[in-house]
């Protein structure tokens, strides 16, 4: 038991790192996608909550990096291995990308969950960074907490309870 | 150039009277369905982050019973109603007579989600032709879809189009609550109307105001 354990927790289009033992959390991942980006020997973790799959959509200037999958992952790395990580033990999981609403039409917005975790994957395949595990899609909310200690990310969703990954 | 970073105290005052007129009539249109008296506050409107939107809607872990509305026409714009559930609950109960309805067992009854929509589809069309009557613009609504689910993850839905703009949402809030409620400062239901950000400007031209005076 640790009872000096800090919960820090991640914004929409924000991005943060924690080293053991704390954890860190994002909450009401919708279409959003929230990538765990961790180091195990190093104990150390970092979470972006994505909202758009690309920063070529940006028509704000200087724009919010971490808003967007291939500039908040990026990022975040870069920020990791200032603070320790090492580059080749980075692992990841991620969590969200749902379709919270069911339109009959194929409204291009309604499919921007999808969109989300295919660009998430392609910026992580791109960095050479392992997908370990994930929990996404689907048409349910979801709050996430991963644990840089255990590598264990824990996924709550209103529905089905608590689920790990 | 940031859309948010023009906008005046006199604008804002308009978005106000927007919000005031549409939920309004939405207002009125709920008190009659279900043969309640349903009071509006005076609506606010407010620059927020995003993650300052979702904490004054609840937090973001909050569930919620919501309707979900695409504006489309001439001033594109995302519209929601938002139920606690225990209010979602009683409001369900009432419209299809069954007074064991809950929102807290899924699955949820097929009458229950048609009578969510169907209240939600009642609420935006008022809502929406008292704006179009008002701004004498063009507007229609997509078929509302509902969710009930987290706050923070319905919410955002409605960030989706602006946040390539800003890391800002401008939001005119409109509380609901029922006039014989013991404690008259509960809310027991929200509107929220996030205009896309082309929009703004459209909407002050409609009434005759400018953007960048």
């Amino acid at each position: 038991m640790n009872n000096s354990q800090q919960i820090v927790k991640v914004g929409i289009a924000d991005m943060n790192i924690v080293k053991a033992p704390d954890a860190i959390r994002t909450s009401g991942l919708g279409s959003c996608v929230g990538v765990v980006i961790y180091d195990s020997l190093q104990s150390i973790a970092g979470l972006v909550h994505v909202m758009l799959p690309d920063s070529s959509l940006s028509r704000n200037d200087p724009i919010n990096l971490a808003k967007y999958a291939d500039t908040g992952i990026k990022e975040l790395v870069s920020i990791m291995i200032k603070h320790g990580a090492r580059k080749l033990s980075l692992k990841a999981k991620i969590a969200g990308g749902a379709q919270m609403f069911q339109f009959s039409s194929g409204n291009e917005l309604m499919r921007i969950g999808p969109r989300n975790v295919e660009a998430v994957k392609k910026q992580l395949s791109t960095l050479h960074i392992a997908l370990m595990g994930e929990d996404v899609g689907g048409n349910s909310g979801r709050t996430i907490e991963f644990d840089p200690k255990t590598g264990v990310l824990q996924i709550r969703t209103v529905n089905k309870g608590i689920s790990y990954l | 150039m940031n859309f948010i970073d023009k906008i005046s105290s006199e604008q804002l005052d308009i978005l106000k009277e927007i919000g005031n007129i549409g939920a309004g009539h939405a207002a009125t249109a709920l008190s009659m369905m279900l043969n309640k008296k349903i009071d509006m506050k005076v609506p606010s409107v407010r620059i927020m982050t995003f993650d300052e939107m979702i904490d004054m809607a609840g937090g973001a872990e909050n569930v919620v019973a919501s309707v979900y509305l695409r504006i489309e026409g001439e001033a594109p714009s995302n519209m929601f109603f938002v139920l606690p559930l225990t209010q979602g609950n009683k409001y369900i109960q009432q419209l299809i007579c069954d007074p064991n309805f809950s929102f807290d067992n899924p699955p949820y009854d097929e009458m229950a989600i048609s009578a969510l929509q169907e209240l939600g589809n009642i609420l935006a069309s008022n809502y929406i032709s008292s704006l179009s009557d008002f701004t004498g613009l063009d507007l229609h609504s997509s078929v509302p879809a509902v969710c009930v689910d987290m706050l923070g993850a319905i919410i955002s839905y409605g960030f989706i189009e602006l946040s390539a703009f800003s890391d800002y949402v401008i939001v005119i809030d409109t509380a609901l609550n029922e006039a014989n409620d013991d404690n008259a400062r509960s809310v027991d239901g929200h509107f929220f109307l996030i205009p896309d950000p082309e929009s703004f400007e459209i909407m002050f031209h409609s009434l005759g105001v400018a953007l960048n005076e």
